[in-house]
């Protein structure tokens, strides 16, 4: 479902070019959920990036979803983007000024969702996450946790083809990160694919295959003990 | 993404920051009203001159005596030139010469002293035929005109204008009541409707006496048939034109000259009415100028404000574009935004020139006249100030890069 065959991703920062990825392989099948383990610096913002489709392979080949996306437009990415990615994002990246409800319908808004059909998914989203009671509290009035959960409806809402979480515990308490890890564990449950990037090997260790990457890398892919429960 | 949804993001946007949005408002806002007043006090200048021009009599066409620059640039002395004669209009009442017109009525005028048994006064005093009547579309509102009889005799009678008639005889009727003119004894046979004030003279201080009577008791003319000017009224509106041509043709054969070096120049009141308009155009246009520069000086604010507001938003529309908003998405967003925010100020500049014009009305006695077409246009002008000003921070928008936007703190 997500196939990746010798990414590389080069940043020139002035005169010196950076090489990020150097060579990635990456297969992750529907319903799979795989944690990216790896040091700040190791390249892993990067490959979240391109997993994500916010950027572009300097050469390789990604399809997502039966989709080459490696030489995509701005405009084609972002449907992309739209209709085959739901992000969790570590700064839970909510809208200060909307309601935890028209946060959850934005990409629906992107998507040309109507109005009346936006609301009701956007309801049942925030209900499977557990706050049906807090639809219109605004992220200032929301916990860490309840935010984040916030994000993951928005994730949820679109039916996206892959769930992919970057750092998502990493502004959490230990309470909080509890609780999204289980809901992670419940969506997965449901056949939901999720890719999450962390460097917390606790958070990693409940996904049920995990992979290093390492100076731009990936250097195994080890099966966890959340994939013997 | 509808276009409801991206009215309403917009106004959300520019609700969260209410005082930066009034501030920015204020440019186009004041832009726009002064715009409004300046051309609105010009049209209504314009107006006021138009309707005056055309309250002097209808159809009108005057000979006026001019000098000739001919001679070396030479120009002769002030407005005493006297090229028209009395033998000048009794050729152009003549239908052979010039069938287009209806009446002539050849006129000289000077400053008298008038006295009565009570005051002196002074005023213009003018020498005409009863056809002076017609053609400056003037009544009379008590007694009666002189007849051509009158004038044929060069009877002593006098016409007198309504503020003169106040001002020589403070009670009672003046008609039949005798005064005198520079020593000259003259009896009132009848006072004129009031005309009003025009843009040069005031129309109702005035003694009207046969031109014959002028010519022999009044002028100082060493010329007898000499007149200072002829007025003469075409037949109607449509050929008006034809009969200014006539009175041209006409006076330039019977003076043998070309005319290049006419020694008269004939004007009508449409020419009149567009040199006016004319000067009042420059006026209006001149002042509308400077106030298009506060327009534009308030665009300017609109593009400074979406740019900063594009670069405090960075981590917003990262996201927006996270969750599938394309470019094209994103730059409608802020061009809506401008667009508003011109609008909005567009609307109350209006609202404020309105209540601009009304003040200055009375304040300073002239008409500020804004007309609908004139609001209908303030408004596109300020939308469209918003959308140019908002293309700029808008493509920077769109432009950004989402992993860049998104990374921002």
């Amino acid at each position: 479902m997500l196939n990746m065959t010798g990414v590389r991703k080069t940043y020139a920062t002035g005169s010196v070019e950076v090489e990020a990825l150097r060579g990635i392989d990456l297969h992750v099948e529907q319903g799979e959920y795989i944690a990216v383990m790896g040091p700040s610096g190791s390249g892993k913002s990067t490959l979240m990036h391109i997993i994500g489709c916010l950027d572009v392979p300097t050469s390789g080949t990604y399809t997502l979803d039966g989709v080459d996306v490696s030489a995509m437009t701005e405009k084609q990415l972002a449907e992309v983007r739209n209709q085959k990615i739901g992000f969790v994002f570590q700064q839970f990246n909510l809208l200060a000024s909307l309601t935890a409800l028209r946060n959850v319908e934005l990409p629906m808004i992107y998507a040309g969702v109507p109005a009346h059909e936006r609301r009701e998914r956007a309801m049942s989203a925030l209900t499977k996450v557990g706050l049906a009671d807090r639809i219109e509290h605004r992220p200032g009035e929301l916990s860490g946790g309840q935010q984040q959960r916030v994000s993951v409806a928005r994730a949820l809402v679109t039916n996206p083809t892959l769930i992919l979480a970057d750092e998502p515990t990493g502004n959490l308490d230990s309470h909080s990160t509890r609780e999204i890890l289980e809901l992670f564990e419940e969506l997965n449950d449901a056949g939901r694919t999720i890719v999450m990037i962390t460097h917390e090997l606790d958070v990693a260790e409940r996904a049920k295959k995990m992979s290093h990457i390492y100076d731009g890398l990936l250097i195994d892919e080890v099966p966890t003990h959340g994939a013997a429960k | 993404m509808e276009w409801s949804e991206t009215i309403r993001t917009a106004i959300a946007a520019l609700n969260a920051r209410r005082m930066r949005s009034l501030l920015t408002m204020l440019g186009i806002l004041i832009g726009i009203s002064a715009v409004m007043l300046t051309v609105g006090l010009g049209q209504g200048a314009q107006q006021q001159i138009t309707a005056q021009i055309n309250s002097l009599g209808s159809n009108m066409i005057i000979v006026s005596p001019s000098q000739t620059t001919s001679s070396g640039g030479f120009r002769g002395g002030g407005g005493a030139a006297t090229t028209l004669t009395t033998q000048d209009a009794a050729m152009l009442a003549d239908a052979e010469v010039a069938p287009d017109i209806a009446a002539v009525a050849p006129t000289s005028s000077t400053s008298g002293s008038l006295q009565s048994s009570s005051t002196t006064w002074t005023s213009t005093v003018v020498g005409t035929v009863p056809d002076w009547q017609t053609v400056r579309a003037r009544t009379v509102g008590s007694g009666r005109f002189f007849s051509q009889a009158e004038v044929d005799s060069a009877a002593s009678v006098a016409v007198i204008g309504s503020e003169t008639a106040t001002e020589l005889f403070t009670t009672g009727s003046p008609v039949g009541r005798t005064f005198s003119i520079n020593g000259q004894s003259f009896t009132v046979i009848g006072v004129l409707e009031s005309a009003g004030s025009s843009v040069s003279s005031n129309d109702d201080d005035t003694v009207v006496v046969p031109l014959t009577t002028y010519a022999s008791r009044l002028s100082s003319s060493s010329a007898a048939n000499a007149v200072s000017t002829i007025y003469l009224s075409g037949k109607d509106a449509d050929s008006l034109s034809a009969a200014y041509q006539q009175v041209k043709t006409a006076l330039l054969a019977s003076h043998q000259v070309t005319s290049t070096d006419a020694d008269f120049s004939v004007s009508t009141q449409a020419s009149l009415v567009e040199t006016a308009t004319s000067i009042t155009g420059v006026l209006t246009l001149l002042l509308g100028g400077i106030a298009a520069i506060s327009l534009l000086v308030g665009g300017i604010g609109v593009m400074n404000i979406m740019l900063v507001s594009v670069s405090e938003r960075v981590r917003e529309i990262g996201l927006r574009k996270a969750l599938g908003a394309t470019p094209a998405v994103i730059r409608r967003q802020f061009l809506v935004e401008a667009a508003i925010l011109g609008m909005l100020g567009g609307l109350v500049g209006i609202i404020l020139g309105f209540t601009g014009a009304a003040i200055l009305t009375p304040l300073i006695g002239m008409t500020v006249s804004i007309s609908i077409p004139a609001t209908v246009l303030a408004l596109v002008v300020s939308v469209g100030i918003g959308l140019v000003a908002g293309v700029y921070p808008a493509t920077r928008a769109a432009k950004l890069a989402p992993i860049d936007a998104l990374r921002s703190e």
